[in-house]
C-alpha cells in the first residue's frame, strides 16, 4: 500500500505501538498514510480501534509471513 | 512475500457501540501497591490518553506507594506510624507483584522476564503517561493516615485532593475503573 512515513514498532508491547503512533501521527500532515509495523497480533484490533477513537482513517492491515513472526503492517491516514 | 489484506470491516462492526457513547474521559482510582495491577492501570491510562482521552488517575491506599520518591520513609512522629511505615516501602520500582512475590525473588524474575522482551516497567509507564498528559491526584486522607509526607511524593503530582474532587471528575467521565 501506498504510505509516506514508516513507524516500527517491531519487539514492542501493547500499549507501544499505539501510544508511538499517536506521537508519530503529529509528525504528518493531513492526507499522509502512516505504515505502522508491528508484530503483536492486539494490532489487528487495537488500531482500528485507535482511529475510531481518534479520527483518522483506517485504510486496513497487511500480513507479512517472516520467519520467526508475522509483522502486521497497518494504514493509517492522518485525517485532521 | 506473502501479504493478506484482512477486511476492513470487520472490526468496525465491534466498535458501533464505541462510536455511539464517544468516551472522552477516564478516571482511575488506583487503590493497589501491587506492581502487576498498577502496570495494568498505566496501560490503559496510556492508552486511553493516545487515543486523545483526558485521563485521571486517583492514588489512595498502596497506590500511593507508586508515587512516592523511592527511598523515602514516612514523617510520622508515633512508634505505631512509624514501624508500619517501615514494611510499606516507597517507589514505582518497588512494588511487589500481588503473586509470587516470594519476598522479592519472584518480583525480580519478573522484571527480568520483562526487560528481555522489551516490555516497560511500571516506572517507565509512568514517564510515559505524564509525557502524554496524565493527571496524577493523590489522596490526602490516606497520606494523613499513613503519614506519608507530600514532600516525599515524586514530582509531577498535579494536586492533593479528596473524594469529592474525585466524583466531580467522574461524573463526567465515561470510563472509571477502580484498580
Amino acid at each position: 500500500m501506498q504510505k509516506d512515513v514508516v513507524l516500527d514498532t517491531l519487539g514492542l508491547f501493547c500499549p507501544m505501538p499505539i501510544i508511538k503512533t499517536s506521537k508519530k501521527i503529529k509528525e504528518l500532515i493531513v492526507g499522509q498514510v502512516l505504515e505502522v509495523i508491528s508484530d503483536d497480533e492486539g494490532i489487528k484490533k487495537d488500531m482500528p480501534a485507535w482511529c475510531e477513537t481518534t479520527g483518522h482513517e483506517y485504510l486496513g492491515l497487511e500480513e507479512e509471513a517472516n520467519p520467526g513472526a508475522i509483522h502486521y503492517k497497518a494504514y493509517v491516514k492522518k485525517s485532521k | 512475500m506473502d501479504t493478506v489484506m484482512t477486511a476492513k470491516l470487520d472490526p468496525r462492526v465491534a466498535l458501533a457501540e464505541l462510536e455511539e457513547k464517544k468516551p472522552e474521559r477516564v478516571t482511575l482510582v488506583v487503590l493497589s501497591g501491587d506492581m502487576d495491577r498498577v502496570m495494568a492501570a498505566f496501560i490503559i491510562a496510556t492508552g486511553a490518553a493516545s487515543m486523545g482521552m483526558q485521563v485521571t488517575m486517583f492514588f489512595t491506599f498502596w497506590g500511593l506507594n507508586a508515587i512516592r520518591r523511592p527511598g523515602t520513609t514516612g514523617k510520622a512522629k508515633d512508634w505505631l506510624r512509624r514501624s508500619f511505615g517501615a514494611f510499606n516501602k516507597a517507589g514505582a520500582e518497588n512494588l511487589p507483584l500481588s503473586r509470587f512475590h516470594f519476598w522479592g525473588l519472584g518480583t525480580r524474575m519478573m522484571k527480568l522476564v520483562m526487560k528481555q522482551q522489551r516490555m516497560p516497567g511500571v516506572p517507565e509507564l509512568m514517564e510515559v503517561a505524564k509525557d502524554l498528559g496524565v493527571k496524577f491526584i493523590a489522596c490526602t486522607t490516606t497520606l494523613g493516615m499513613m503519614g506519608i509526607g507530600k514532600e516525599t511524593l515524586m514530582e509531577g503530582v498535579d494536586q492533593l485532593a479528596g473524594v469529592s474532587t474525585y466524583l466531580a471528575e467522574a461524573k463526567d467521565a465515561q470510563v472509571n475503573l477502580f484498580i
